[in-house]
């Protein structure tokens, strides 16, 4: 198995692109990676698309054919393939290009995530959210996506895990760095008595606790780590990418406030890659929730169990704090949450910083990072790390 | 937007809240399951059916504001996951109590109330909820 | 062979609006209906409560009551005038729910407020002849109100369940004897979503003569006078008529108070007289004999002369809640809340 790199990163702007259909914004991700990468085109071997629901979206399935075509990759007929792994579709179809890379299948993978989801009414959108849950036995008995988190919150803090106030500086945290990313959907810090008084989603989560409906693209260009200097001078390796499942249904687990698909997709990434948490400067991790966001960094032993809430309350997970700096790109919160995307986004973004590139919101020193991309209440995580070289 | 069929299909676990039991390792699943996790070919086509004690605790909850339109006339309504006293983990919507005082650790039982329906002119699917009781 | 009850149970959703909260909107002294009526508050299901669900819990009371398998259950009627569909039984749906199905044989039956005792009228044939060992009926009802009238005030949601059958019966159904005439005094159309009435001509010409007709006639028959019995059971449509039917037929107050529940929970249709008689077995004693005549529009009364025996002693009553316990917690709502529960107000269509 050889070293995989990436070598180009696009990203759109995230919010609501009343102007941008779905084949706009997919296409233009992928030619700002291929600029990104100095290429043209002609040598892309195949084509990974994670994109969770175009079919209730937009009515169109088929991915796949659609993005090569409008992208120009379909003249050469290469293959090109859609991955649906709920909200963690994009990082799983980053893992499926490495994989296609170091296997010496292919030598130039792009890899893209885009979701449009504004077409549908927000009643709609929710409901196809809620789908990634148990359809049968959560959904439709009445547990909405963001209930089963606020479930998951009580037990938290019931647990005395986090505080309400914790959980609340997740999202604080991201507006924070949102502000300074300027294809955020939203770019202006909020203060923490705001996401505390928002409106009441599902108790004791507010609107402020939940990630936005949004628009937007991403896509990243892959090569064997030994060809890379041919097209950039600032590549990053792979170190890891790794995934894990688990039950469908978040009744079905043993706990409910740690999410083993992602502590076995972080040991198995830090194992491969032969690190530990101490070596990561920066992290993208699932914050569709602010929960989520919280566990997450737990899960990744990134903060002690417990420990998490008051990194977030304190800012030390601000990109200026010299400890572990979360969410530099505003987090699905702030950055925008276009479902298929996300998980392509959070490599771009750690790209970014480990390459030093990240403008305003960069990690002095960043060497390594690594993102988690989760699915449903965690029935599918991926971990990566990166390392600029 | 439901199917008949896959609701008619359901209904032994929505109603009596039937799942299965593993002859092997006894364990106990809800929904049902045609195969255990842990024992796999072991137990494929010997699964036995189960029906889950209806009397819990609530282990957590949420109250839910931003609601489906099958519960519009409901909201805030209150879900949450209960622990059988049979071992098994559930959701479902709690009824019958004051939103305030709900609680974990607050004893439950299974309801049948009516969970959607396909349509002023369609299906009523019915299912479990919990209420409080003694 | 004796043929009676076997076990019973009985439901009503905890919502109350009181006639005082009904009188505010349409500008009427609610309080003053409520005393006319001799009504306290009436029972208003949630949104997710209809026939058969209460019919369900009802049943569900019933059978936790008792060791009877339900796959020995026959036969299962559920009598309403509130079905939620007009074609599609309630009584399939309760029977599943209760895992009687699939050896039995069942149908929805509609009579106004006497559906629910037809249906052990002829669970008692079925048992009686030997066809069947036990048979379940059941009468619920969440019946509306037209808005701003009169029956408004009482119009409530509620039911009971009965198992008949001849094994270990806990009161012994002596005799039943039903009078039945053609006579309009209260009706609905295919389609129209609420009921009309013909005002005055609802008391004499219907109520009282059928009750008292069918009285007289059981009287006659099981050779018993009015003092003869421990309780009575009428049709309740609101406090008033049983009161006035017993005293014009020679009964008290007394024999007939347990058996009113009408002034706590409102009219409950076809669920009135049946949660009106578990009531009175709530407390029942062996040996008490009890009279039970329901009334439906249209029109016709079943008349029941029952006798309570010792195995009522060994019934497990307390497996589930008596109707004093169910009525013990209630939530009381405002107009515009029991609108909304009963789907008086016109929703916007769902978008799929």
């Amino acid at each position: 198995m050889r070293d995989v790199a990436v070598i180009g990163v696009g990203v759109t702007k995230f919010g609501e692109l009343w102007d941008k259909s779905f084949r706009d914004i997919g296409v233009n991700a992928g030619m700002m990676a291929m600029a990104d990468a100095g290429l043209s085109g002609s040598e892309v071997d195949a084509l990974f698309i994670g994109n969770m629901s175009a079919g209730r979206f937009i009515n169109q399935q088929n991915i796949g054919a659609m993005i090569a075509d409008y992208a120009g990759f379909a003249l050469n007929h290469i293959p090109s393939t859609r991955i649906e792994a709920g909200a963690a579709s994009g990082g799983i179809a980053f893992r499926q290009g490495v994989m296609a890379v170091a296997s010496g299948m292919h030598d130039i993978v792009v890899v893209g995530g885009a979701e449009k989801m504004t077409d549908v009414d927000d009643a709609s959108s929710n409901s196809i959210l809620d789908s990634t849950a148990d359809q049968q036995w959560e959904a439709s008995m009445g547990a909405t996506m963001a209930s089963l988190f606020a479930m998951i919150a009580r037990r938290y803090i019931h647990e005395g895990l986090a505080t309400r106030e914790e959980i609340a500086s997740v999202s604080v945290n991201g507006h924070a760095h949102g502000a300074l990313n300027p294809n955020a959907q939203f770019r202006k810090a909020i203060k923490l008595e705001s996401v505390l008084r928002s409106g009441m989603v599902a108790d004791p989560l507010g609107l402020f606790d939940c990630a936005p409906i949004s628009d937007g693209a991403a896509a990243v260009i892959l090569c064997p780590m030994d060809k890379a200097k041919e097209y950039t001078d600032n590549p990053v390796r792979v170190a890891a990418v790794t995934q894990a499942s688990d039950t469908l249904a978040l009744f079905q687990r043993d706990s409910i406030t740690s999410f083993a698909s992602s502590r076995i997709a972080a040991e198995r990434a830090f194992a491969a890659a032969k690190l530990s948490p101490s070596d990561i400067s920066v992290a993208e991790v699932h914050d569709c929730y602010s929960i989520e966001g919280l566990m997450a960094v737990e899960d990744l032993g990134l903060y002690g169990r417990g420990k998490g809430g008051k990194a977030f309350l304190e800012g030390q997970t601000l990109f200026d704090a010299g400890k572990i700096a979360i969410n530099t790109s505003g987090g699905l919160k702030a950055r925008g949450h276009p479902i298929g995307a996300t998980g392509v986004a959070q490599i771009v973004e750690i790209a970014e910083q480990v390459r030093g590139t990240a403008d305003k919101r960069q990690v002095k020193g960043a060497r390594y990072g690594m993102t988690l991309n989760l699915g449903g209440t965690g029935s599918a995580a991926t971990v990566s790390i990166l390392e600029g070289i | 937007m439901s199917s008949t069929a896959r609701e008619w299909r359901e209904i032994p676990g929505r109603y009596n809240i039937k799942g299965s039991k593993c002859p092997e390792c006894g364990k106990v699943f809800f929904p049902k399951r045609s195969m255990c996790p842990q024992c796999r070919r072991a137990s494929i086509g010997k699964m036995i059916e189960y029906k889950v004690d209806g009397k819990g605790t609530v282990y957590t909850y949420s109250i839910v504001y931003d609601a489906p339109a099958a519960n519009r006339r409901m909201k805030p309504y209150a879900v949450g996951m209960i622990r059988t006293d049979d071992g098994v983990l559930l959701t479902a919507q709690i009824v019958d109590a004051n939103l305030e005082d709900i609680k974990i650790g607050m004893r439950v039982q299974a309801v049948l109330r009516k969970i959607d329906e396909d349509s002023p002119s369609g299906v009523i699917h019915y299912g479990f909820k919990f209420a409080p009781c003694e | 062979m004796d043929v009676g009850i076997v076990s019973y149970g009985a439901y009503v959703p905890r919502y109350r609006i009181t006639p005082e909260e009904i009188g505010k909107v349409w500008g009427d002294d609610g309080k003053a209906m409520g005393r006319g009526l001799f009504i306290e508050q009436k029972s208003v299901p949630a949104p997710d409560e209809d026939v058969v669900t209460i019919s369900v819990a009802a049943a569900r009371a019933m059978m936790a009551r008792t060791d009877v398998d339900p796959r020995e259950i026959g036969a299962l009627y559920v009598g309403s005038e509130s079905h939620p569909y007009a074609v599609k039984p309630t009584s399939t749906i309760v029977a599943e729910a209760i895992e009687a199905t699939p050896d039995l044989t069942a149908v929805d039956m509609e009579f106004a407020c006497k559906a629910g005792t037809a249906g052990i009228q002829a669970c008692m044939g079925l048992v009686g002849s030997g066809m069947i060992e036990y048979g379940v009926a059941i009468g619920a009802d969440t019946s509306q109100g037209a808005p701003g009238d009169a029956l408004e005030y009482s119009a409530s949601a509620g039911g009971a369940a009965y198992l008949i059958g001849k094994k270990n019966i806990i009161a012994r159904i002596n005799k039943t004897i039903s009078y039945t005439t053609d006579t309009p005094d209260f009706w609905r159309r295919e389609g129209q979503p609420y009921p009309s009435h013909g005002g005055r001509f609802t008391g004499e010409p219907a109520y009282f003569r059928h009750i008292t007709n069918a009285t007289q006639r059981l009287l006659a028959d099981a050779g018993t006078k009015p003092e003869d019995y421990k309780y009575a059971v009428f049709h309740q449509p609101n406090g008033k008529f049983p009161t006035r039917v017993a005293s014009m037929m020679g009964f008290t107050d007394a024999q007939i108070e347990k058996g009113l529940m009408t002034p706590y929970i409102g009219n409950t249709y076809s669920g009135a007289v049946p949660i009106g008689l578990a009531s009175v077995l709530d407390v029942a004693e062996p040996g008490d004999r009890i009279l039970v005549v329901s009334y439906g529009s249209g029109a016709g009364s079943d008349a029941f002369d029952i006798t309570v025996t010792d195995r009522i002693k060994k019934y497990k009553r307390d497996a589930a809640p008596t109707v004093e316990k169910i009525i013990s917690s209630v939530k009381q709502i405002d107009y515009a809340t029991y609108a909304k529960y009963k789907g008086k107000i016109v929703m916007k269509e769902e978008s799929s």
